[in-house]
């Protein structure tokens, strides 16, 4: 299932501002890449452009190819809709709906686009919540709010519903940055698991947890405030931490930038 | 899983995204239609194209809504005008019962109207500006929203019980100070008798009381948001320096709040102005023009049009009333988009 | 010795403080008391028009007829009667306005926030959602009037009424839904986009359901500010002593339409009922703004 992607001289804006500018980079299937880089850098705005949803925000636009197993995603004949459903997507903060319960927030991608089918909701429901280790946590209260939940849990539960959908490719915008230690540490193991079915892409800020679970590692920067963000190298981890290309990394991991 | 055939078809790099969501300066190309077009050549599902297409819609209907307001009441109203035998804007008279002799004007219309409306505002604008004062800068902050839910029910009260009270209930309790009034200030031209004694208490005099009444609440809702909003930095900064309270207010609540102030008087003046039965119960109706005196009585454009009601049986005589009711629409209309636009500018100005 | 002392402390006896001026410390206090005093000015109309309605409108309500009977065949100065038909017709005519300000003040609240963006077209359309809410009461009538009655020849009727209380319904409608939507966060509907659910759904199903129980209070709020309308109703319909459920056809009475006919009959009965009916009315009010505020205490979902 899980598919590869290949950006080519992406560039991206919001209105006039021009946020990144040619990036060009592989995320190769079943593996976990990281995207690391100062703030501002634009590197959550690449990974928002990986499933189209930095068009969601008004006046923002895309320029370049991102191809998923060499079809373009923002080919005029693509639905949107359709790309997202196959590129996943789990936030910075947990977002579950207030309005659902923890299963119908699991199955919700599959009840809106019009699953009924109670037995097959309900397998999914425990699948989807096993493979993000929550299952243990919550079976015995399914029909709680999704709110009820720790943040920690809400998160796995956000990652849960994500994977529900059964996506090719998961795209992670700092999912720990809102969490404490312990959880950080389930989220992580959880994404080691899931590297075996899932390509996946993830932003952090953390550059030991970039080190920890991530197979390649890119770093953006920006050369001033105002200028274009931009893709400075991507990386096997373990070179890119212990022996940079470029001068700028080797600065920004040492800690003398950023 | 995506279903694209033909991946090259982007290689001028023109942004579909971005014509989808629309950054006209920035999208050339004739393959990219106007932004926010739901056709663009980007695939669109057929419930998001529908879905819009209604919402959309219902935008639209609102707007036409006021059209329609403007342009059938025009309709109603132009062949009673033409019918008139007195001039419309000047004369004094009010006989819409024979539709082969129509003698209507609006002169003592607008004087009644706008008379007992400004009564209100002087009245209801400073006590207002207290109250939200009192409400954001001084009153406990436990008790501050119960307090302004107090202020709110005035709003709650229906005017049909407003005009009762003020007619049954209030009249005779200040009708002493309207005579105390008219004998010591009725050298003052507004303080001169009227056209019914200052005691009966009939008048523009208790109708612009109980006006203030009801637009105490709009004009304080308006005010107590925009105060609300005064940046705490400016608050902290005059109080570091040492200011006592009421220096705080007055050097940054109060220049910050001030558009909003004004912008929510005049939604308050355009409610007073259009303020129907409360009048009609309040002002006796007299055929005696009135005085320029707020011992007046009389009736205003709407309460006019409220006690005329009673003939509305044929075409001629009710355009009489709706043309009555167009000038209402349009001064009521025009009063608003000042409020909105006073309002809107409000905190900008002293940034 | 003392004396000593006092001289030895004499730099030290400088307030640590600067004292404030006795001029503005006596501003400030004037300020104060004049601040509070306006708030204390504005209860008082308030609770005097209250305790009026008790005092004058409470007798009737006590009388049991007075909820199940309607004033039919009453002479001017019988005491008795009920309030049933115009609460029949006011609880009608207002279920009738929400069923159609409602959905379409909803739709455009949706078009406001979730469509509209900065267009000039969403522009256009909240300055007239503005106006409207500025709408003189009377004026709705009149124009109903000119449409409903004079151009398509219906007669009047209480649904002539529902419709100008839709045009005055409709701007409260828009603006709750606006407020209620604007609070839902981005990020509920970035979690449904990023799952594949197109727009339209994500509206409907995460979006709208978030901001269900404030846009039901608002609605409440909305009702109860309509019901107490008079001057459409001097137009738009006739008064009947007699209950008529029909909103299309025939007089209808309704609680400020019958305040303000009994009011006409001017004997101590007449006065009894027009007190009777003003109270009912009010209290109808305060119920559906209590109800209003329960709902959205108890029902509200919580979004962080």
């Amino acid at each position: 299932m899980a598919k590869r992607l290949d950006i080519k001289d992406l560039n991206l804006h919001y209105g006039k501002f021009h946020a990144v500018e040619d990036v060009t980079l592989q995320v190769q299937a079943r593996s976990v890449t990281s995207f690391i880089g100062p703030s501002g850098c634009g590197k959550s705005t690449v990974l928002r452009a990986l499933n189209r949803m930095h068009e969601v925000i008004a006046g923002a636009r895309v320029d370049g190819k991102v191809l998923l197993d060499g079809e373009d995603i923002y080919a005029p004949s693509v639905d949107p809709v359709q790309v997202r459903r196959t590129i996943g997507m789990v936030f910075q903060r947990a977002n579950p709906f207030p309005t659902m319960s923890i299963r119908d927030n699991v199955v919700a991608g599959l009840k809106l686009t019009g699953e009924k089918n109670k037995k097959k909701l309900d397998e999914i429901t425990e699948r989807s919540l096993r493979s993000a280790n929550l299952w243990e946590e919550v079976k015995d209260r399914l029909h709680k709010p999704g709110g009820s939940l720790s943040g920690g849990q809400q998160q796995r539960l956000c990652i849960a519903r994500a994977t529900a959908v059964q996506p090719d490719v998961l795209l992670m915008d700092e999912p720990c940055s809102a969490l404490d230690p312990i959880s950080t540490l389930a989220i992580e193991d959880l994404i080691a698991e899931l590297k075996k079915d899932y390509t996946i892409v993830i932003v952090t800020h953390n550059m030991q947890q970039a080190a920890r679970v991530s197979d390649q590692t890119a770093f953006f920067n920006l050369r001033a405030v105002g200028e274009p963000g931009q893709l400075v190298e991507i990386e096997e981890t373990g070179k890119l931490f212990s022996n940079p290309n470029q001068k700028a990394t080797e600065d920004y991991i040492s800690g003398r930038f950023g | 899983m995506t279903d694209s055939t033909k991946p090259e078809q982007r290689s001028e790099g023109t942004g579909t995204a971005g014509a989808l969501r629309g950054v006209p300066e920035e999208a050339p190309g004739p393959e990219n239609p106007t932004p926010e077009s739901p056709s663009d050549k980007s695939v669109v599902r057929l419930g998001d194209r529908i879905f819009r297409s209604v919402a959309t819609g219902s935008g639209i209907f609102v707007i036409a809504t006021i059209a329609a307001i403007g342009i059938f009441l025009l309709i109603r109203a132009i062949p009673s005008l033409q019918a008139n035998e007195v001039s419309f804007l000047f004369s004094r008279e009010w006989q819409t019962g024979d539709p082969s002799n129509l003698r209507f004007g609006i002169l003592d219309l607008a004087w009644i109207t706008v008379a007992s409306s400004l009564v209100a505002l002087i009245l209801a604008m400073p006590i207002a500006c207290g109250i939200a004062l009192f409400l954001t800068q001084y009153a406990p902050r436990v008790l501050a929203r119960p307090f302004a839910y107090l202020v709110d029910l005035l709003a709650a009260v229906p005017s049909v019980v407003y005009g009762l009270w003020g007619a049954l209930v209030l009249a005779p309790v200040i009708s002493p100070f309207a005579v105390w009034l008219n004998n010591n200030l009725g050298w003052i031209p507004i303080f001169a008798d009227g056209n019914v004694p200052a005691g009966s208490g009939a008048n523009v005099f208790t109708a612009g009381i109980v006006l203030a009444v009801m637009i105490l609440p709009i004009i304080t809702g308006v005010t107590r948001e925009v105060f609300a909003r005064t940046p705490t930095a400016h608050i902290e900064g005059a109080l570091a320096l040492g200011a006592t309270k009421w220096e705080v207010v007055r050097t940054t609540v109060w220049p910050f709040g001030r558009n909003g102030f004004i912008g929510g008087s005049m939604l308050g003046l355009g409610r007073a102005l259009g303020e129907t039965v409360a009048l009609t119960i309040i002002l006796s109706y007299t055929y005696t023009p009135p005085n320029y005196s707020i011992f007046d009585a009389g009736a205003t454009f709407a309460s006019r049009i409220a006690l005329g009601s009673a003939e509305f049986n044929n075409n001629l005589s009710v355009g009489a009333y709706i043309a009555a009711g167009l000038v209402l629409f349009i001064v009521t209309f025009a009063v608003n988009a000042l409020a909105r636009w006073i309002e809107s500018s409000s905190g900008k100005g002293k940034e | 010795m003392r004396t000593d002392t006092a001289d030895v402390e004499q730099p030290a006896a400088d307030p640590a403080f600067q004292y404030l001026s006795l001029g503005r410390k006596l501003k400030n206090n004037a300020a104060t008391v004049v601040f509070t005093a306006a708030f204390l000015i504005a209860v008082v109309p308030l609770l005097w028009v209250l305790v009026t309605l008790l005092q004058r409108g409470l007798p009737p309500l006590l009388n049991a007829d007075w909820w199940n009977h309607s004033f039919y065949g009453l002479l001017p100065s019988d005491f008795g009667g009920g309030i049933y038909h115009a609460l029949v017709g006011t609880i009608e005519q207002a279920l009738v306005c929400a069923l159609f300000s409602v959905p379409l003040g909803v739709t455009v609240g949706i078009f406001l926030i979730e469509y509209g963006q900065n267009s000039r077209l969403a522009k256009t359309a909240t300055f007239m959602v503005d106006i409207l809410s500025g709408l003189p009461s009377i004026v709705a009538g009149l124009f109903i009037y000119a449409l409903w009655i004079t151009t398509f020849g219906f007669d009047r009727s209480g649904f002539a009424v529902s419709l100008s209380l839709v045009l005055l319904m409709l701007p409260l409608v828009v603006r709750t839904t606006e407020t209620m939507l604007r609070i839902v966060p981005d990020e509920l509907r970035e979690a449904s986009y990023a799952l594949g659910v197109p727009k339209w759904k994500t509206i409907l199903k995460v979006v709208l359901p978030t901001a269900l129980s404030g846009i039901v209070t608002g609605v409440m709020l909305g009702l109860a500010r309509i019901m107490g309308e008079t001057a459409p109703l001097l137009i738009l319909v006739g008064y009947s002593r007699a209950i008529n459920f029909n909103l299309f056809e025939g007089p209808m009475a309704s609680l400020p339409l019958t305040v303000y006919t009994a009011r006409k009959t001017s004997t101590e009965a007449g006065e009894y009922r027009m007190w009777g009916a003003a109270l009912t009315l009010v209290l109808l009010i305060m119920l559906i703004n209590l109800l209003a505020t329960l709902i959205s205490k108890f029902f509200a979902v919580k979004t962080k």
